[in-house]
């Protein structure tokens, strides 16, 4: 039981509307953590906490032990906390190389370069093809990003949060608005993470939460609502009743759990 | 010092005024309109025009300087800013920036580049001997006027119906076309009402701070920090912007000639680091 | 995972080839080096674009790059003309040396209010900008013992060129003075290249594309503001030094709202974010400003208004394709 993330009563108020209520979160080593709850629970204001893109109004978050409340984005990528975001946020105006390869350089130390061309270093090269070709987008990787299928911005959004190394990895519906088609591309992309590495995923698509998850935690209204092992939320009553809501949920579950 | 202040507070309303369209604007279109001066300009103009040309008084050409730049903000609007709200904000600022650069070339082709005069009817001139201190007549008259002004632009956001029919455009300008506000028609009002204070301040501050063809880009900075400072998401806060605005500049250009503008700007520069949403605004 | 030898890696060779030199970017120093060869009577011209090129390259760094939009990068130009007219009206009159404390003067000037961009909107930018402008203007204006005042420094003079290649003095012609900024602009733009095409430089269009996610992979947003910034001013502050040098003095004008409109203008025309936008823009706007000026002197502001105004509703990016005027749509 190694505990690489955590949060001690974490509270986010705006102008008298609490947002994010008393959450006190723990995220093993390799865990592989779905955050769950209806919409508006404050499921990403929470990854915003967690990776500094808002400041809590009170409470602390802590990697390996570590206070990070006070540090800034930037600094907790660095330590290896690297989220993804539901809407697509990349860099229109580069290309999937040059994203990765930027990111991949950040993660290098070698992003502050200004003599020697990017990619000029094989290390950051190399990172680069693996990574185009695990996420198979080696034959796009010089179109404009705005030029792209959703489906394949989908994966580099994803792409470009591995090229930073993660060692806690948020996802933040990875899935959302991809095409049927091209969803089983993502799961098997999500399910080939390297072990060691701490996933939190946020989600509505059930059969992607309890296929990839052994951990669950329901967030209902900025508060943590339940929490427990996948198997145990999936048949829990009172989740059911607040965000599953009927029997075809419970079917799903069951039959694959 | 009195009437320091005075002068200062009646040079702020002034500011206030001539720049308040420009914070509706830019609370409204988010657009970026640094030729805003040139409506001032072009109220003042008139005035002076219809006065020397025409014999207008002087309080018959202040309704029309109004009404006369208003129509010019509502066809401008219609035409060449229209196509221009979507763009980004450097296009916005190179489009207005070639506004003002017309407007100004033009008045000086047309009018010429000396300053112009208005000579104010007998009754504003002079001052008002008050506590022993002497006031002058026509900047109480331009504290009384604009105070008005202030207060029927309050009352018209806060209590008409089309007052929140543009605050809720302001908030949110999607969700009002959704709920069937006619979103065009009101930024179309908006700029021409905004146009036409400017029009008024223009011709009201002939007298006070000069007119000639310069005057948009030499005011343009003056208008730009009440809107900045002082937010768009109210009418107090250029209100107030414009009042520390129009002190600080009276008194630092007072007690210490030898900076001049380099108060104003130095302490617009420093309040824009320390609260960049501006000094008054909401959020 | 495919295995890939180094020397067949996709990404290298992509990524090598993004940075080659192109046959058009050779095109550009080869048309700057036939013109100082073959138009001898057009020295003065050609130091006057040679300097607006600069002055727009620089202001390309932050604006086409790093998306700052400013309206008082002519606070740097200035500079730099003021420092190094004093130092050689002062210290000493050798060009490269006062050339150097331009460049130093001007970086430490955009260090410092690089501070000062880093928070806020675009308005907020623009204000803050044009504010550092105006507040030099003013300084300069009322430190007139220092300054000149109004009337500017007058009656630089410089000393010769000593150069690796020999030593050249200053003539009427110009001659040695366009070759002079030319020389200089060709070696700002092998830097700013070099500059554009490093991690660091594609981290600033990072930056500019997207805030929010360049800081979430781990890059510090702020202190690649700071030094891009501080670069900018640093080359402006050289186009402003070799004004200073090449044309004797140096006057308040320089700070002057136009000249941030004007270098504004002269970027857009070029069009921005690909390095050279600066030079073309500068080449063109002398054109424009030739052809107008000859035929109305005095009101060449109105149709260059004019032009910004139907530039700007019609598309920036059609400039370069007029066909595209006339049809609706992107």
């Amino acid at each position: 039981m190694n505990v690489v993330l955590e949060t001690r009563s974490l509270v986010k108020r705006f102008d008298g509307l609490t947002v994010t209520d008393g959450v006190s979160l723990r995220l093993e080593r390799g865990a592989r953590h779905a955050l769950i709850g209806p919409n508006g629970a404050g499921k990403t204001t929470l990854v915003n906490l967690l990776t500094g893109v808002l400041a809590a109004t009170s409470g602390q978050v802590e990697l390996d032990g570590r206070d990070i409340t006070a540090l800034p984005v930037h600094a907790r990528v660095r330590r290896g906390i690297v989220r993804t975001f539901q809407i697509n946020q990349l860099f229109g105006g580069l290309t999937p190389l040059a994203s990765i390869a930027l990111a991949v350089s950040a993660q290098q130390g070698r992003s502050a370069g200004w003599w020697r061309p990017l990619g000029r270093d094989t290390a950051v090269t190399t990172e680069c093809d693996r990574l185009l070709n695990g996420f198979h987008l080696a034959d796009v990787m010089d179109r404009p990003v705005a030029s792209l299928a959703y489906g394949k911005l989908r994966l580099l959004e994803i792409a470009i949060a591995l090229a930073c190394k993660p060692r806690v990895l948020l996802l933040d519906e990875p899935a959302a608005g991809v095409p049927e088609g091209d969803r089983q591309e993502i799961f098997d992309t999500i399910a080939a993470l390297p072990v060691d590495v701490s996933v939190l995923l946020i989600e509505h698509d059930m059969d992607l939460v309890f296929n990839f998850a052994r951990t669950v935690t329901v967030l209902v209204d900025g508060a943590v609502f339940a929490e427990g092992d996948a198997a145990a939320i999936a048949v829990d009553p009172r989740v059911k009743a607040v965000y599953l809501g009927d029997d075809d949920a419970a079917a799903v579950a069951t039959g694959h759990g | 010092m009195l009437t320091l202040l005075f002068d200062g507070v009646a040079y702020g309303m002034l500011l206030f005024v001539l720049a308040v369209g420009l914070a509706v604007t830019l609370g409204l279109m988010n657009f970026i309109n640094l030729a805003h001066g040139a409506f001032a300009m072009a109220g003042g103009y008139i005035t002076v025009l219809l006065m020397s040309r025409a014999g207008v008084p002087f309080l018959v050409c202040l309704p029309i300087a109004f009404i006369g730049t208003a129509l010019l903000g509502a066809l401008l609007e219609r035409t060449l800013y229209r196509p221009m709200y979507a763009k980004p904000h450097l296009d916005q600022v190179l489009f207005s920036i070639g506004l003002v650069f017309m407007a100004v070339t033009a008045v000086d082709y047309f009018v010429g580049s000396m300053q112009q005069n208005i000579t104010l009817p007998p009754w504003l001139q002079g001052r008002l001997p008050i506590e022993g201190v002497g006031i002058g007549k026509y900047r109480l008259f331009i504290v009384v006027l604009c105070g008005l002004l202030t207060v029927a632009l309050q009352f018209v956001l806060a209590r008409t119906r089309f007052g929140s029919r543009l605050r809720a455009s302001v908030d949110d300008p999607r969700v009002a076309g959704g709920l069937g506000l006619d979103v065009s028609r009101i930024f179309m009002l908006t700029f021409a009402v905004g146009s036409g204070l400017a029009g008024l301040g223009g011709a009201l501050g002939a007298e006070v701070l000069g007119l000639d063809p310069t005057f948009p880009l030499k005011f343009m900075i003056y208008f730009l920090i009440v809107v900045s400072v002082g937010g768009t998401t109210t009418i107090t806060g250029p209100l107030l912007a414009a009042l520390l605005l129009g002190i600080a500049d009276v008194a630092g250009k007072y007690y210490v000639p030898k900076l001049g503008a380099f108060i104003v700007y130095s302490l617009m520069i420093a309040i824009l680091v320390v609260r960049p949403q501006g000094l008054f605004a909401r959020r | 995972m495919a295995d890939e030898a180094p020397s067949t890696s996709a990404a290298a060779s992509s990524l090598r080839r993004s940075a080659r030199w192109r046959v058009w970017e050779l095109a550009v120093f080869a048309a700057m080096s036939l013109a100082w060869l073959l138009l001898p009577g057009q020295s003065l011209l050609i130091n006057q674009i040679a300097i607006v090129a600069l002055f727009a390259v620089s202001l390309d760094l932050i604006l086409g790059y790093a998306g700052i939009v400013s309206l008082g990068h002519a606070a740097f130009f200035g500079f730099g003309a003021y420092a190094a007219a004093l130092f050689a009206k002062g210290t000493m009159n050798d060009p490269l040396a006062g050339l150097a404390v331009a460049v130093a003067a001007s970086a430490v000037l955009g260090a410092a209010t690089s501070l000062l961009i880093l928070r806020g909107t675009d308005l907020t930018r623009l204000m803050v900008t044009l504010g550092v402008a105006s507040i030099l203007y003013e300084l300069a204006n009322k430190l007139d013992d220092i300054t000149g005042g109004a009337d500017g420094l007058q009656g630089v003079v410089m000393g010769p060129l000593l150069t690796p290649f020999g030593r050249f003095a200053f003539d009427l012609s110009g001659r040695v003075a366009s070759a002079y900024s030319l020389v200089i602009l060709a070696l700002a733009l092998l830097v700013a290249r070099r500059l554009v095409h490093s991690p660091f430089g594609v981290s600033l269009q990072a930056l500019r594309d997207n805030r929010l996610r360049a800081s979430s992979i781990g890059l510090s947003v702020r202190l690649r503001l700071v030094a891009v910034y501080t670069i900018a001013a640093a080359f402006a502050g050289a186009a402003g030094g070799l004004l200073a040098q090449t044309s004797g003095f140096a006057s308040l004008d320089l700070f002057d709202f136009h000249r941030s409109a004007e270098v504004l203008l002269v970027l857009v025309i070029g069009g921005t974010g690909y390095l050279y936008g600066g030079v073309i823009g500068a080449v063109v706007f002398q054109l424009l400003h030739d052809v107008i000026s000859a035929w109305t002197p005095q009101y060449w502001n109105f149709w260059l208004g004019l032009f910004l105004v139907v530039l700007m509703i019609v598309g920036r990016e059609r400039l370069v394709t007029p066909w595209k005027w006339f049809r609706r749509g992107p």
